[in-house]
């Protein structure tokens, strides 16, 4: 796909969004005029702002005929291969960790993650892999558990029950 | 003035206390790591640690994020120089002469002007923070609901206006931040609104630090990633203390352009879509125009590194100015710092001086504090940064990935944020690529919330009679300057236009 494609889209895409909004707003049965003695109604901004969306991906979109923009008037491609690649294997493996953490937990998850992106795609020794795999689980407990006493995702019951033998240590040892 | 002096006083003390002078040293640090590494910036550093730093009281906390913020705009000159890869894009006009001048085996003078123009931008901008504010904030006391709307369409005008980008994409993300601030129940009634496909989830409303998280840390390292595609290589450069230390006297070959470069960055940091960026290339492009040598610049002029970084730091202070005493934030770190100052409490405008001037007084005695602490740890720490430079991205991409969706589900205690947080940063990508910009829209999620209040204030007291923004003096100056603003590209475009019919 082309950026001048890309854009195109993009301009459709918005002002689908934009509309969706407004819809939106109508189906909920919010006023977007005065209501008498109350003042604005409470779908008034949002109404008038996304109809404001909306002009301003029609704008664009006309701007895409007159080529106006440089990206109306680019023929290189949106995403090379290079760029899917890296972006692409980023984005799924973000995708997968937030998928874990409410399935196996934060931890796990973390050391699954930490493996992938730097054993299998940095391609790093089996040293550095092991000082990231193990160090930023530890890190992270003692940032967000212990110092910001944030209780993450465990996931399951069965891996929550697991993973609170280390909680139910800790506070045996300090408190 | 003797109040100025008194309370400069007491904050400055403030700044000196064990967890304050801790918290300026730390956060420094984690600016000038976050501005020397490519992809990184002031902006993501802000997001991606202010969940961390509700451990300590605001004071500190806000203390932490401003040191980071001039950390960061001294950090992104070592990565301009040493890689030729702007850390951040305050920094890119310090790549123009920064860059040769590395080239030529004068990285050391490049790195050392850098610093000490840093220094004296940051200086001299802190000193008219401190005698603008007062004044100003004092001003703003008479303000009304009218003017307080009149100045956020100021704001978002100058976006459309200053901003240099698309027009109709501009306005476009100015609307969507300010609708997705909407989501939620309304401020007034109670009503919930925009509740997508009836998820109760979203009854809780789109959180700031969810779009800027989602925007600035997970979108910028996807564009960084695409940019550098993984790999950054560094050349040999050959820097040592005992080398920086012998270039102090350069300072009379880039003096004139660094007062230039503070005096003007700092105004320029005060404009809400200015910021450092602008400030810096401008600077630049002064500097260039009053030297007695303008074509050595871009062949290693060091005065072409001086003036850029003095004004990007002068700006970064300047664009606090308008955060504390207006409440609409100069650049997109300090709108994100506004986001958290509401989230500790805080609400930032004219009377946070008159509410809260331990809070004030204490940050603006810390600007001081942060920029001799940033310029010593910046010299001593050269050498080691540019080993830092050599990290590589399979390693720093993870854990700052791991930062964003903790550091949100830390702040909002929901997995579905972390969701919502992955998709914008995605699709923020995706337009981003295509030049919608995304500043105006973070700023605009911020400020969001106020302006529906101010606006529907101001229509309940007028009984719907929208001439009630007009018939105000302060109201009226700002709409008349937004609507200027608003129609300055078009008046640029017909005077390009027929400047060009002229020469034909």
């Amino acid at each position: 796909m082309t950026v001048r494609t890309a854009e195109l889209l993009m301009g459709i895409a918005t002002l689908l969004v934009s509309l969706g909004l407004m819809l939106n707003v109508y189906l909920d049965g919010l006023t977007i005029g005065w209501v008498e003695g109350r003042g604005p109604g409470a779908g008034m901004w949002p109404f008038w702002l996304s109809l404001g969306m909306a002009l301003a991906s029609l704008a664009t979109i006309l701007r895409w005929f007159m080529g106006a923009t440089p990206e109306s008037r680019s023929t290189d491609p949106y995403i090379s291969q290079e760029t899917i690649f890296i972006v692409g294997v980023s984005v799924v493996a973000l995708f997968a960790f937030l998928l874990l953490m409410t399935i196996i937990g934060t931890y796990l998850a973390l050391v699954l993650f930490m493996f992938f992106y730097v054993r299998i795609i940095g391609r790093h020794g089996w040293a550095m892999t092991t000082a990231l795999v193990i160090g930023t689980p530890i890190f992270v407990y003692l940032l967000f558990e212990v110092a910001l006493t944030k209780y993450l995702p465990k996931g399951w019951p069965i891996f929550e029950e697991g993973f609170l033998v280390i909680d139910n240590l800790r506070y045996e040892w300090f408190y | 003035m003797d109040i100025i002096f008194t309370s400069l006083g007491a904050g400055l003390l403030q700044a000196f206390e064990p967890l304050n002078l801790f918290m300026i040293f730390a956060g420094c640090l984690a600016g000038l790591f976050v501005g020397c590494m490519p992809g990184l910036g002031s902006v993501n550093g802000v997001a991606i640690l202010l969940p961390i730093t509700f451990l300590v009281p605001p004071t500190a906390a806000i203390i932490f994020l401003a040191a980071l913020y001039y950390g960061a705009m001294y950090g992104g000159a070592i990565s301009s120089i040493t890689l030729g890869i702007p850390g951040a894009s305050t920094a890119v006009a310090t790549v123009f002469d920064g860059r040769p001048m590395a080239q030529q085996g004068k990285a050391d003078k490049a790195l050392m002007a850098a610093a000490v123009a840093s220094f004296i931008g940051g200086t001299v901008s802190v000193i008219l923070f401190t005698l603008f504010a007062p004044p100003l904030a004092a001003f703003a006391l008479k303000f009304g609901p009218q003017e307080e709307f009149a100045l956020m369409v100021l704001a978002f005008a100058t976006f459309i206006g200053l901003g240099g980008d698309d027009i109709p994409k501009t306005i476009f993300s100015i609307l969507l931040g300010l609708v997705l601030a909407a989501v939620g129940f309304d401020i007034i009634s109670g009503q919930p609104r925009l509740i997508f496909f009836d998820m109760v989830e979203f009854q809780r409303g789109i959180g700031f630090l969810v779009l800027a998280i989602g925007i600035y840390g997970i979108g910028e390292m996807l564009w960084t990633l695409e940019s550098t595609n993984g790999q950054i290589a560094m050349h040999k450069v050959k820097v040592t203390w005992a080398r920086i230390k012998a270039n102090f006297g350069d300072i009379k070959y880039y003096i004139n352009s660094t007062w230039l470069g503070s005096f003007l960055g700092f105004f320029v940091g005060t404009l809400p879509a200015a910021g450092a960026t602008p400030a810096s290339l401008m600077s630049y492009g002064l500097s260039k125009t009053f030297s007695k040598d303008p074509d050595s610049y871009g062949k290693g002029n060091i005065a072409g590194v001086a003036a850029p970084e003095a004004a990007n730091n002068a700006a970064s202070t300047g664009s606090m100015l308008p955060m504390i005493t207006l409440g609409i934030p100069g650049s997109p770190t300090t709108a994100i710092l506004l986001g958290g100052m509401v989230i500790w409490g805080l609400r930032p405008g004219p009377l946070l001086f008159t509410e809260s001037p331990d809070f004030v007084w204490g940050l603006i005695g810390s600007m001081y504090v942060a920029n001799f602490v940033t310029v010593l740890l910046n010299i001593a720490m050269i050498p080691l940064f540019i080993r830092v430079l050599a990290m590589p991205f399979s390693i720093l991409t993870p854990i700052i990935f791991v930062l964003c969706v903790l550091g949100v589900y830390a702040t909002t205690d929901r997995m579905f944020d972390t969701w919502i947080m992955l998709l914008i940063g995605v699709v923020g990508y995706l337009m981003r690529k295509l030049n919608y910009p995304v500043a105006p829209a973070v700023l605009a999620i911020v400020l969001g919330p106020l302006a529906e209040r101010s606006m529907r204030q101001s229509l309940i007291g007028s009984q719907g009679d929208v001439m009630t923004f007009f018939e105000r003096p302060i109201s009226l100056t700002c709409l008349i300057l937004a609507f200027a603003l608003m129609s300055y590209p078009l008046v640029l475009k017909y005077m390009r236009k027929r400047k060009a019919g002229a020469g034909t």
